[in-house]
């Protein structure tokens, strides 16, 4: 693997960079708000459950 | 049509998705990173040096931009024409994806352009028709928040998502309509050597399989609110 992108590494960094915080970024997002709704369904199922 | 109404079913769909989630999300992982090291192992090109990275990058982003707006395109007509249940679910969730994607296409193209082109923007067909794509989006998320009655709001977008999908076509041939400073197809043509073919095509599965992932985690996500909002109507007197 080739590291160097000599005088081009100041486009190429930033696109990777851009690229994989971004698709990190919504992945995290994507999950915690599935995780969000998990918990708030549970906990109101479990509330119906109990009235 | 009737393996679609089969699992418009929010009840079949949690089974299913729920069974393939685990494999997409490691084929997700397995194509980019093995995309990824290609991509890095690949020589330098003859015309763009070390730049050609952005390719594996901005091709695949730029490719789902556009499938993506076609999912939404096709989920409408269901919605519209079929009154398939889960279709505006899956439309709505697959915008801001789609969005995400565009703005990272118009990102990177125009990373790649100011050491190719000399210029970071143009206003050509392709450049332009992209940039609508995005104004599109932003356009039917708006939209879906805009109207308080969700039946409506989910007609409004589903028109809205048919009209704008004349744009497709429009970006993909507006290189060989128009004269372009944006390059032409040179994949299904042949013109890409198999050294940068190969990382290319394993990162368009990559983002993909991502799509696919992310897409039915959001469709889950958009479900059990649902539920939620049922049991918080029901509960109230």
């Amino acid at each position: 693997m080739n590291f160097d992108m000599g005088a081009y590494s100041v486009y190429i960094w930033p696109a990777l960079g851009i690229s994989a915080l971004a698709l990190a970024g919504v992945t995290l997002w994507t999950l915690l708000a599935w995780r969000r709704a998990k918990a708030r369904l549970a906990a109101l199922e479990k509330r119906s459950s109990q009235s | 049509m009737n393996f679609l109404f089969r699992y418009a079913n929010p009840h079949e769909f949690m089974r299913l998705s729920g069974a393939v989630l685990p494999f997409t999300a490691v084929a997700t992982v397995l194509c980019l990173a093995v995309g990824l090291y290609l991509g890095f192992s690949a020589p330098p090109d003859y015309q763009q040096g070390r730049t050609v990275l952005i390719l594996f990058i901005h091709v695949p982003a730029a490719t789902m931009a556009m499938g993506v707006y076609g999912a939404i395109a096709v989920c409408s007509v269901l919605s519209l024409v079929w009154r398939h249940p889960l279709s505006d679910t899956a439309a709505r969730a697959a915008a801001p994806l789609g969005a995400l994607f565009t703005a990272l296409g118009l990102i990177t193209g125009s990373l790649w352009g100011k050491p190719m082109w000399g210029t970071y923007w143009v206003w050509d067909a392709r450049l332009t028709s992209f940039l609508l794509l995005l104004f599109l989006y932003i356009g039917y998320m708006a939209l879906w928040n805009a109207v308080e009655d969700e039946a409506r709001a989910a007609r409004a977008a589903a028109i809205l998502a048919l009209v704008g999908a004349v744009n497709i076509p429009v970006i993909k041939f507006s290189v060989n309509w128009w004269n372009t400073l944006h390059q032409g197809e040179s994949i299904v043509s042949g013109q890409l050597a198999p050294v940068f073919l190969t990382p290319l095509l394993l990162m368009m599965a990559g983002y993909g399989l991502l799509f696919l992932t992310l897409w039915m985690v959001r469709i889950r996500t958009a479900i059990l609110e649902r539920r939620a909002r049922n049991l918080m109507q029901a509960g109230t007197p």
